[in-house]
């Protein structure tokens, strides 16, 4: 029997990915008395919430006495056209305050005010200053301090596995995961009452992304074909400012935080274009000539925002247009200024990462010359389907928290909602995760279900002769950055989808050279197996929306319809098909509906004015 | 542009060689872009830790040319043109294969460290810290655990036995950070000298050398901490180190 030799671990609660979400659910589990485990598939503390850069946003009130959880509420649910689950955009925004004051006393160190408190600054979508922050480096502060946390706090931590399938006990529950160590390819099986996905994004599937390898989509994958069901998977985050060159960075993110600071963008006849690109939504906020923009960053109170600093679906559409127009840069974005705006030693202070990277791997000293940005692939608004209050999914056993979940975000994210995001469900994850473990009976995990996981997970092994996984890999990132990406057409959604039975095919035929030992071809061969899956479901789900709305543009379809505007699109594994259902979107109490009375809707993609 | 030509060890536990691999040259490249062409096209089942491939999570650690280095910040125009790029695993740590080591020392090295123990908050329910307050502490913080300065310090280079008792720079790195966070009340220095081996560093900066954060580890964690567990020892190093820095050591004061 191959199940007599599996290494097999029983826990209260297993947390799969070691994120801030992950993390933070650990401590949040172990504190309720669960006996917790950690598995990640890298290293601890290289998850890609190190990547985040501008800060957590938390209306703490410390730049702003006027900010409040109900400004911050609204700005999110604006930012996400008002597609967002309101319960969890209103949690979010009542509790984040309080995870970041306790980030502070668990070691981290966010820049100062002048009166010692954690300092918040400006960024795309949000009314007041409210992203505290290190530098540019807020999410390894944020990452470390939980990872120390943790650690300290007792979570038991298995590194570099990788998960390949969730298991169900005779209920239906999910109750197993087997995965493998990817140092020696050996299997092991986690048994728990409750599971936590906190697994991240799904960047990969895109060519140009700002996503590192891990982000695969195993975590939506993973719960999609436990049975649980997938909401806004249509929604995919272009974030507007990714360096373009050298090609070997193109999609590396640059953070809002450049344009927070008081960076603009040009195009390549030097005009500071999106004055042109204000959307009727927004209007009432927004600056509408350089000046009073330019005077917003000193004198707040009298002026209204620049529109570099709109939510970040309109700013990456509005580079898109710029570029399309043929007034792009020269190696296909806008530049990207603060050198012109600000001082040498004012950029190095605020940006240290951003001089660093642009200076090592572009050659380029950004405190002298802009920078040339474009969109990239960012970050998935859809996820798993959860209750807002426990992150539970519609599967018994199992809940999501951080990136992986659906409904937050609606159909766009606010920069800085996403550390905040990780934090706050990340706690909700590991409370309720915890309680229902602590109050459940042991369960029976059939030993032919982790047999027959197990020999799927070592089927590229055993076709070394197989397709190469790193080809297939490739092809699939073309089609979906073609198909499926930042301005997206019926034709091409058909085309997509079909393509993408074409890939089912070939995967069946993928093969890993050599042993089991860290071999990366193996592993890239069953990253596949679920960045197929998310990307079936985003292009179907894409496919239904005949609208316009956040990180779903529609050439065919340029208007946001006041229709899909009362629907989330629900995907479901039915048999072997990825299905999509629309279903009503949950209808907000008047005491909330009522903040945004006399508010504008969103209204669809704002066409450019005629460039004077 | 010509040909690249990489030589790469290849092997695990049991040995290994080095492979030499042909790949045409592509502009702007980075060393993990090469490593990366190799594996999609020459070798699938070559093992290389990477993640975030912008200098900022710390996995793609290896030695270039013999010099420790994170393979993603690594231009290739900056390395001899027409030579071999030589790459190899992290020396310090014992090989899993390829350029893939099991670096888990360190992470059982951080394991022991005690944790933050911060002090009550104010009055008014908040911290007050000033930028001059938390700035030393951000330096230490800034470190992305590559472990290039374990890889590097030849305490525990040259000398595995000495793992047992040398937690290595990174982790003063992390005593420093608590030592120097105005919040934090825990008390570490014991356990410094005792089970850590602050006094075997002897200050040679190879380690401050290879930081790709380039975060002074000698002269702003190590020395310090040295001087800080001072007290009630002697260090030769560290009453050394407090002639020569002596105004580091006032700022320090003034600080309090």
């Amino acid at each position: 029997m191959v199940n007599a030799s599996i290494e097999t671990h029983e826990f209260d609660v297993v947390i799969i990915g070691a994120g801030g979400a992950g993390l933070r659910a650990a401590i949040e589990s172990i504190d309720s008395g669960a006996k917790t485990a950690i598995v990640c598939k890298s290293l601890l503390g290289k998850a890609h919430t190190v990547m985040a850069e501008g800060g957590i946003a938390a209306a703490l009130r410390n730049v702003w006495k006027e900010d409040s959880w109900q400004v911050h509420f609204r700005d999110t649910m604006r930012g996400g056209k008002m597609l967002n689950n309101w319960r969890m955009a209103q949690l979010h925004a009542q509790e984040a305050p309080d995870r970041v004051n306790e980030l502070e006393e668990w070691g981290a160190l966010f820049d100062r005010t002048k009166d010692g408190l954690i300092l918040q600054r400006d960024f795309g979508g949000h009314k007041y200053a409210r992203l505290a922050h290190v530098g540019d480096r807020t999410g390894l502060e944020l990452i470390r301090t939980l990872q120390q946390k943790a650690v300290t706090t007792g979570a038991e931590v298995f590194m570099e596995v990788k998960i390949v399938e969730l298991l169900h006990d005779e209920n239906g529950a999910v109750s197993g995961a087997l995965g493998f160590y990817r140092n020696n390819g050996s299997f092991v099986l986690f048994k728990a009452k409750s599971f936590i996905l906190a697994a991240g994004g799904i960047g990969k599937s895109w060519k140009f992304t700002s996503n590192s390898w891990e982000s695969t989509g195993d975590g939506h994958a993973l719960a999609l074909w436990a049975g649980a069901d997938l909401i806004d998977m249509e929604f995919v985050q272009f974030h507007p400012t990714g360096m373009v060159w050298p090609l070997s960075v193109k999609g590396l993110l640059v953070t809002e935080g450049v344009r927070g600071d008081g960076g603009i963008l040009k195009n390549s006849e030097g005009k500071r274009f999106m004055f042109e690109y204000i959307p009727q939504m927004f209007a009432a906020e927004t600056a509408d000539s350089e000046a009073e923009g330019d005077r917003w960053y000193e004198d707040k109170a009298n002026n209204r925002r620049p529109p570099e600093l709109l939510p970040r679906d309109e700013v990456a559409r509005s580079i898109n247009a710029e570029v399309k127009a043929g007034r792009g840069s020269p190696h296909g974005g806008v530049f990207l200024d603060i050198a012109s705006r600000r001082s040498p030693e004012y950029i190095r202070r605020r940006l240290p990462s951003m001089y660093h990277q642009f200076k090592e791997l572009a050659d380029v000293d950004i405190t002298v010359t802009p920078m040339e940005v474009g969109p990239t692939c960012h970050y998935a608004m859809g996820g798993v389907r959860v209750d807002p209050d426990t992150a539970k999914a519609t599967v018994e056993g199992l809940y999501a928290a951080g990136e992986v979940a659906g409904g937050m975000h609606g159909s766009n994210r606010l920069g800085g909602n996403s550390l905040s995001d990780l934090v706050v469900f990340g706690r909700r994850a590991g409370l309720a995760a915890a309680q229902s473990a602590l109050e459940k009976g042991s369960s029976k995990l059939s030993e032919s279900l982790v047999e027959d996981a197990l020999n799927r997970a070592l089927k590229p092994l055993n076709n070394p002769e197989g397709e190469n996984p790193y080809t297939i890999q490739h092809d699939l990132q073309e089609t979906m950055q073609a198909l499926v990406g930042i301005i997206r057409t019926e034709s091409e959604l058909v085309e997509a989808v079909e393509k993408l039975e074409e890939f089912k095919e070939r995967v069946k035929g993928v093969g890993a050279k050599g042993g089991v030992k860290f071999n990366a071809s193996w592993h890239t061969a069953l990253d596949l197996n679920s960045m197929l899956t998310v990307s079936e479901a985003c292009a179907k789900a894409a496919l239904m929306r005949k609208e316009s709305r956040g990180g779903h543009t529609r050439d065919d379809y340029p208007k946001a319809d006041p229709e899909f505007g009362k629907t989330n699109h629900v995907v479901r594994l039915q048999g072997n098909d990825i299905t999509v259902t629309p279903e009503p979107l949950p209808v907000m109490p008047d005491e909330l509906a009522s903040l945004f009375e006399g508010a504008a809707q969103p209204t669809g993609i704002t066409e450019s004015k005629e460039v004077k | 542009m010509a040909d690249l030509v990489v030589r790469l060890w290849r092997g695990d536990e049991n040995g290994g060689e080095f492979i030499e691999f042909k790949i045409p040259a592509q502009e702007g490249e980075v060393v993990l872009d090469v490593v990366h062409r190799i594996q999609a096209t020459l070798a699938p089942d070559l093992a290389v830790r990477w993640n975030c491939k912008a200098g900022k999570c710390g996995s793609c650690s290896a030695e270039i040319n013999g010099r420790p280095r994170l393979m993603c910040m690594t231009r290739v125009n900056q390395l001899p043109e027409g030579e071999p790029i030589v790459i190899t695993p992290l020396k310090t740590f014992p090989i899993i294969r390829d350029l893939v080591t099991d670096v888990s020392f360190n992470f059982e090295m951080l394991k022991k460290v005690p944790g933050f123990k911060p002090k009550p908050r104010e009055a008014d329910g908040t911290y007050r810290m000033y930028t001059e307050d938390v700035e030393r502490g951000q330096e230490f913080r800034k470190c992305i655990e590559c472990f290039l300065c374990q890889d590097v310090c030849h305490v525990i280079r040259d000398h595995e036995e000495n793992k047992e008792h040398y937690a290595g720079p990174r982790l003063f790195v992390r005593y420093a950070d608590l030592e120097m966070n105005p919040l934090d009340t825990n008390d570490r220095r014991q356990l410094l000298v005792e089970k850590m081996g602050l006094g075997y560093c002897n200050i040679t900066k190879c380690c401050t050398e290879v930081c790709p954060e380039h975060i002074h580890i000698t002269d702003n964690a190590i020395i310090p901490l040295k001087e800080r567990v001072v007290d009630d020892r002697y260090d030769p190093i560290a009453w050394l180190g407090k002639k020569i820095f002596r105004k580091s050591k006032k700022v320090e004061t003034d600080a309090k």
